[in-house]
């Protein structure tokens, strides 16, 4: 059966042309080539993302009178529509984790490094999106949290000069977080952003593809001493492998956590009851919001909370621009790159878990 | 020449397509029903020392009852970014839960991130209807 099917497909498209690149592929080998793992996880789960999120289109109804109550109809009545739902959720969160550890490793091993800028640019923009997805998603089961988390996100928005109120009205679909809000971030969630999820990935799988794996500065140079020491092993079907391995792991870590720890519901969305306490956003927003709370409401003529967002957003810039600071190849740009770096690793950490921790 | 008039004909063609779908994305402008005065409860709803939400046609207010009996009504939408405050009867202030600001009883902003006072509205009372009202620019 095989046969003949390779037979037919062989007469019409030549399979030994088309997969020869494959075949021919190498990745290096190397004490640290675990951390390639990183992106292909991120892959995959973007994949599971795909799959349950078709599944819960099935079911879930985006209006403010129905969302809430359909999320509900599909964790309780809909045969594990709880695991679906769950398994969403934590992915989503996972997915996030995994793209931020693939970001800090990439730029801890120099693999930014030219002629590699544009895959770190596209990988970058990847990441806005999947934060995008992160935001837009939240609000979808019209709950006190995602309510809230919406319109304070919104409200950043609003406070970049100029465009801010536009761009602000724009997202809510009016003044307000609404009904007509749910709607537009609905359309954002399963149509807007996974567009440009498509485009992107397969612009930022095929740089990798062209370029092939970076090799660590450190490894990079002891290679180019004793050209003998170099290693490689064949993609396919090797290191496809080994991914696959991986793939297995990162779904034996969802399932446990979407089946032991199923996602919560909460309360539904009430516009005109006061923000519950302990309210907070996503972990992955979590170091910006905790810098908010803790700026003051005036920094000498300016509003804190503008000038906190505007402090953001340049460093967004700048984080996406990073490999540009590094184009000498000498130890100076290194240096400093690596120092960000650090600095961002760090302070991300520590925002993080005092926002956790505080009151 | 010619290259001007069909550039100038591209960009018009391009731009009469895009600026119908740019209006589209800009939602309609929804009136705001609820005028300048609204029924904010009743009475005998509220005991001294506690609050309540109401609508101020789409905007949330904020309706307190002092501890001598008196009311007190201000905007509900925190200043610094737009959550919903409440009122503490514990601390007798109002306190936003999204980034911990804190109003006195006037609204002022006394402390963490909001940069503005909350709006303060009129309380009157109208037989035992708490009738609320924008104040009225001087």
């Amino acid at each position: 059966m095989s046969a003949t099917l390779r037979k037919w497909i062989d007469e019409r498209f030549d399979w030994a042309a088309l997969t020869a690149p494959l075949r021919k592929k190498t990745v290096p080998t190397h004490d640290l080539s675990y951390w390639y793992f990183l992106g292909g996880i991120t892959l995959f789960l973007f994949g599971v993302q795909v799959c349950t999120g078709i599944l819960l289109l099935l079911y879930y109804r985006p209006s403010a009178s129905e969302a809430f109550e359909s999320v509900q109809y599909i964790m309780t009545r809909v045969q594990f529509g709880w695991l679906v739902r769950s398994i969403h959720s934590w992915a989503a969160n996972l997915l996030i984790f995994t793209a931020f550890c693939h970001m800090f490793s990439v730029l801890f091993l120099g693999a930014y490094r030219k002629p590699r800028e544009l895959t770190w640019i596209t990988g970058m923009l990847l990441l806005f999106l999947a934060m995008g997805f992160g935001f837009s998603g939240y609000l979808l089961p019209w709950n006190t949290l995602a309510f809230f988390a919406t319109k304070v996100g919104t409200e950043i928005t609003g406070q970049v000069p100029i465009i801010g109120h536009g761009l602000k009205v724009f997202l809510r679909g009016g003044e307000d977080v609404t009904g007509a809000t749910l709607t537009r971030f609905f359309g954002f969630h399963v149509a807007l952003l996974p567009g440009l999820t498509l485009l992107l990935l397969l612009t930022h799988l095929a740089l990798v593809q062209y370029f092939g794996m970076s090799v660590p500065p450190a490894v990079e140079a002891r290679w180019k001493a004793v050209p003998s020491e170099a290693r490689e092993i064949k993609f396919f079907p090797n290191f496809f492998l080994r991914e696959l391995m991986a793939w297995y792991i990162a779904l034996g870590v969802l399932g446990a956590l979407a089946a032991i720890l199923p996602w919560e519901l909460g309360a539904k969305a009430d516009p005109f009851a006061p923000a519950p306490a302990g309210i907070r956003p996503e972990w992955y927003f979590m170091f910006m919001f905790q810098t908010l709370k803790k700026i003051p409401a005036k920094v000498w003529f300016a509003d804190g909370d503008v000038l906190g967002i505007l402090a953001f957003g340049v460093a967004g810039i700048l984080w996406l621009l990073l490999p540009f600071f590094d184009q000498t190849g000498g130890t100076r740009g290194r240096k400093l790159v690596l120092g960000l770096g650090t600095f961002a690793l760090s302070y991300i950490i520590a925002m993080t878990i005092y926002g956790y921790m505080a009151k | 020449m010619v290259k001007i008039l069909l550039g100038g004909g591209l960009l018009g063609s391009f731009a009469s397509f895009i600026y119908p779908v740019l209006r589209y994305l800009v939602p309609p402008r929804v009136a705001d029903l609820g005028g300048d005065q609204v029924i904010a409860g009743n009475a005998n709803e509220l005991k001294p020392n506690t609050a309540k939400i109401f609508r101020f046609g789409s905007r949330p207010g904020l309706l307190m009852r002092n501890s001598d009996g008196s009311y007190r009504a201000l905007s509900a939408t925190c200043t610094h970014l737009g959550c919903i405050v409440q009122y503490r009867s514990d601390l007798q202030e109002i306190w936003c839960a999204c980034h911990n600001g804190l109003y006195d009883l006037n609204g002022r902003n006394i402390s963490g991130p909001p940069p503005r006072p909350l709006d303060v509205y009129e309380v009157h009372l109208r037989g035992d209807d708490v009738v609320v009202s924008r104040k009225r620019e001087a």
